[in-house]
């Protein structure tokens, strides 16, 4: 029985051997979509946010964390799907955001105050279904605060979206997801760019003056974790792991309105970059 | 040309027993008049067995055993009333309102849409029961014929034309429309059918009994003939219920809800419309000592019952009882009414269906029934106001926005995004070459966090806030801004772009709370002259 089997398998081999290395090998044929954030460097890193998983962005304050999530916002709505923004501090900026490119009419913005309504207003929105994006922005949440939720609410979130369009986005401090993230980043700052006006003195080695304006500043990501697997492939390994990637946050002055007292655009005047 | 007539009998008791379905296991008598002296005005079949009678006191009907009383209910008959002319005008739009518990219906022209009369008899039957009434329907060639049947057959009875006194001549006579004195005449005649009347000679008749006697002749002969005034269709739709005791608590007003949801929604249902929008009105009880003023004479004493109002605007239209009650208990839960409720009245505005195809290739969205209880619910957690949809509002003013209502709306599914009108600054750059780098982003404290500005010749070089010191770094600045002046919450400052670097405390590190190294705006309010910190640049 047991050499009738075997050379069962070995016609079956040679008939699909120009089509299958080996048919009768086992393959994790799970395969993930994913989606641009909207930031190249990032998205050549990672391959993009994948649907149906946490994704966890996490770093100090001003590592950059907001930009991530604005320009992902952006480039869902831009691609006309419906997102949710569960702001657990009340800091969404909406006229920087529309500015940067998000559709405010394509935007569920839930103002919390706290983290419980926030984890909960979250879990109605998983249970709602339908959303391209839902975020979850923990980042002026006290650390210890975030600590304190339980690892099956995440465990509960990432079961809720599976299967499911959803990309669901998680931004805090530090990582609290743990496993239960599909796509784990971190978040760091590196240096700030000031630019300086035409107007000011040359040679002038003061940090502080009139004619200063905010350039931006440059920012680092690494990837922590990496669960996508691509069709065909072996999964990330652990090894493989630890990538980073420095990318450049710019910022945008709106010259339309300088009778109000806004900034006037730096860029259109040619004007020097000051390190 | 035929025409079809539905009849409901005991129409007072249907109208009570469509609000309260388990009525139709007991024995019920209905009461009404003027308190003190009630008296039953009418019963069902099983109160006639137990022995109730029409006309009997209420503390008589009221020793019998298994005997269930309820008030008569004017508004429960008006709101049957009108769900029997919606089933009539969901199979023909020439109906006249004949009586309150009876229609006629024109099938004329109907033949494309219904195989036989049999089937939209059948049809009727059916949507009655749906709407909660048990009635009869008669098919025939001239008006009083079919209404004569409906009255005096139970089920679907149909005539054949010309044999109109044959199957009217079983009927008792007193299903005539006959004054007292002609029913007492015809009865010491002893005419007691419709057929012994049709057997009469006219000639006496009219000269008994005069020209009501021929027309009540020609009526029991089945030929009166006459044309159908047709009834202008209404648009309206409103259910109500007065409750015998004052109703408290959520959950038995959610159960009284969900019934008068239900007859609503079959209403719609039969009129192949939805509601967009239902209003809800709660009579309530009014407190005892708001009731009486004594500085006021008895007779001039005025209770004015408290009313509680409220609205559910749906994104679309929709007639799901059981979503439409679900949004409802969140409504209440959210805004208690402040009494105990007397009545309930419930209206909804009424508008086509909208079907919406969807598309192999569009992005996911929401369905917008279920969408609109997600943000119920979350209303709940968060409260009102503070979910939505963000707009900019019309304004310089920093922080001006406003939350508006979200809706999914199809055109924005089908744009491809490539809109340059509705792309971003950012956008427009990218494509021109202008940026090479991520958009930056601001995050906003709110409300703005108060802070100490430390100055050397004008310059910032220090910053507290939440206790915190920190060094500043570089300093762009100072940027004024101002505007309103000409309303009442004007606003002026003076903005600084700060790149701090903070010294927290060991504690302050071991719990990682303080605020990080970043370029943060601080500004001036020179009206409330302090400084704040309105936010960070992440």
């Amino acid at each position: 029985m047991n050499s009738k089997a075997a050379a069962l398998r070995l016609q079956v081999e040679s008939v699909l051997a120009s089509r299958l290395a080996t048919p009768f090998e086992y393959r994790d044929r799970q395969i993930v979509e994913t989606v641009p954030a909207g930031i190249p460097p990032l998205d050549d890193l990672t391959g993009g946010l994948p649907r149906g998983s946490l994704t966890e962005i996490y770093g100090p304050p001003c590592s950059g964390k907001t930009s991530f999530l604005i320009s992902t916002l952006a480039s869902r709505t831009t691609a006309s799907e419906v997102c949710a923004l569960v702001d657990a501090s009340d800091a969404f900026d909406p006229h920087s955001a529309e500015t940067i490119g998000v559709r405010l009419n394509q935007l569920v913005w839930v103002r919390c105050r706290n983290a419980d309504q926030a984890l909960r207003a979250t879990d109605l929105l998983i249970q709602g279904g339908g959303f391209g994006l839902i975020a979850l922005d923990l980042s002026d949440i006290p650390p210890r605060v975030a600590r304190s939720v339980p690892l099956p609410v995440w465990f509960r979130f990432r079961r809720a979206v599976e299967y499911t369009p959803t990309v669901l986005l998680l931004l805090d401090r530090e990582p609290n997801a743990k496993s239960c993230a599909s796509l784990v980043l971190r978040l760091q700052k590196r240096e700030t760019n000031w630019l300086q006006t035409s107007e000011n003195a040359e040679g002038n080695s003061l940090p502080h003056s009139p004619g200063l304006l905010l350039d931006g500043w440059k920012s680092c990501a690494e990837v922590i974790r990496s669960g996508i697997r691509e069709k065909g492939q072996a999964p990330v390994s652990i090894d493989a792991c630890g990538d980073r990637v420095n990318f450049e946050m710019q910022t945008i002055w709106n010259d339309s309105l300088a009778m109000c007292g806004r900034r006037t655009s730096a860029i259109s005047k040619g004007a020097r970059r000051k390190r | 040309m035929a025409f079809v007539s539905i009849f409901v009998p005991n129409f007072m008791v249907q109208a009570v027993v469509r609000a309260e379905p388990v009525l139709r296991e007991y024995a019920l008598a209905l009461i009404d008049g003027n308190p003190p002296l009630y008296s039953v005005v009418a019963i069902n079949e099983k109160a006639a067995l137990a022995g109730i009678e029409c006309g009997m006191t209420k503390t008589n009907a009221a020793q019998f055993a298994g005997v269930e009383l309820r008030p008569r209910s004017r508004p429960q008959e008006k709101a049957a009333h009108a769900a029997l002319l919606d089933i009539g005008w969901s199979v023909s739009p020439r109906i006249e309102d004949t009586a309150e518990d009876a229609i006629v219906l024109d099938t004329s022209g109907l033949d494309h849409l219904f195989r036989s009369e049999k089937e939209i008899a059948a049809s009727l039957i059916e949507l009655s029961s749906g709407c909660g009434l048990l009635s009869n329907v008669a098919i025939a060639a001239n008006i009083e014929t079919a209404l004569l049947a409906a009255r005096g057959f139970t089920g679907i009875t149909g005539i054949p034309a010309g044999k109109e006194s044959q199957y009217l001549s079983s009927l008792p006579a007193c299903i005539l429309p006959l004054s007292e004195e002609t029913a007492e005449t015809l009865g010491r005649w002893g005419v007691h059918t419709c057929g012994a009347f049709a057997e009469l000679p006219v000639l006496q008749i009219s000269e008994r009994l005069g020209q009501e006697g021929v027309r009540l002749h020609a009526l029991a002969r089945g030929a009166k003939l006459r044309s159908l005034i047709v009834a202008e269709q209404a648009n309206s739709f409103e259910e109500s219920m007065e409750l015998e005791d004052a109703v408290e608590q959520l959950d038995p007003l959610s159960f009284l809800l969900g019934r008068l949801l239900d007859q609503l929604c079959a209403r719609l249902a039969a009129r192949s419309l939805a509601a967009v929008a239902i209003h809800v009105c709660f009579e309530l009880q009014p407190a005892f000592e708001n009731a009486l003023d004594p500085r006021k004479e008895p007779d001039q004493q005025k209770r004015l019952p408290a009313v509680y109002q409220t609205k559910i605007e749906l994104p679309i239209p929709m007639r799901d009882s059981k979503m439409l009650l679900k949004l409802f208990r969140l409504r209440l839960q959210s805004n208690p009414p402040a009494a105990p409720i007397q009545k309930i009245t419930l209206v909804a505005d009424s508008a086509r269906l909208r079907a919406m195809q969807g598309g192999l290739f569009l992005p996911c969205f929401p369905e917008p029934g279920k969408l609109e209880l997600t943000m119920a619910r979350i209303a709940n957690v968060v409260g009102e106001g503070n979910v939505g949809s963000p707009s900019l509002a019309d304004t310089h003013s920093p922080d001006g926005f406003f939350l508006q209502r979200f809706l999914v709306s199809p055109d924005a599914r089908l744009d491809d995004g490539n809109s340059d009108d509705r792309k971003g600054f950012f956008h427009r750059e990218q494509r021109s070459g202008g940026l090479f780098g991520t958009p930056a982003s601001f995050r906003v404290f709110r409300p703005p966090i108060p802070a100490r500005l430390e100055r050397h010749a004008d310059l910032p070089t220090g910053v507290i806030f939440q206790g915190v010191h920190g060094r500043v770094l570089a300093a762009s600045g100072p940027w004024r801004t101002s505007g309103d002046w000409w309303r009442e919450n004007p606003w002026q400052q003076e903005e600084w772009d700060l790149e701090i670097d903070f010294q927290p405390s060991a504690s302050q590190v071991a719990a990682a709370n303080y605020p990080g190294r970043g370029v943060y705006r601080v500004y001036y309010d020179v009206l409330r002259q302090g400084w704040f910190v309105w936010g960070v640049y992440d």
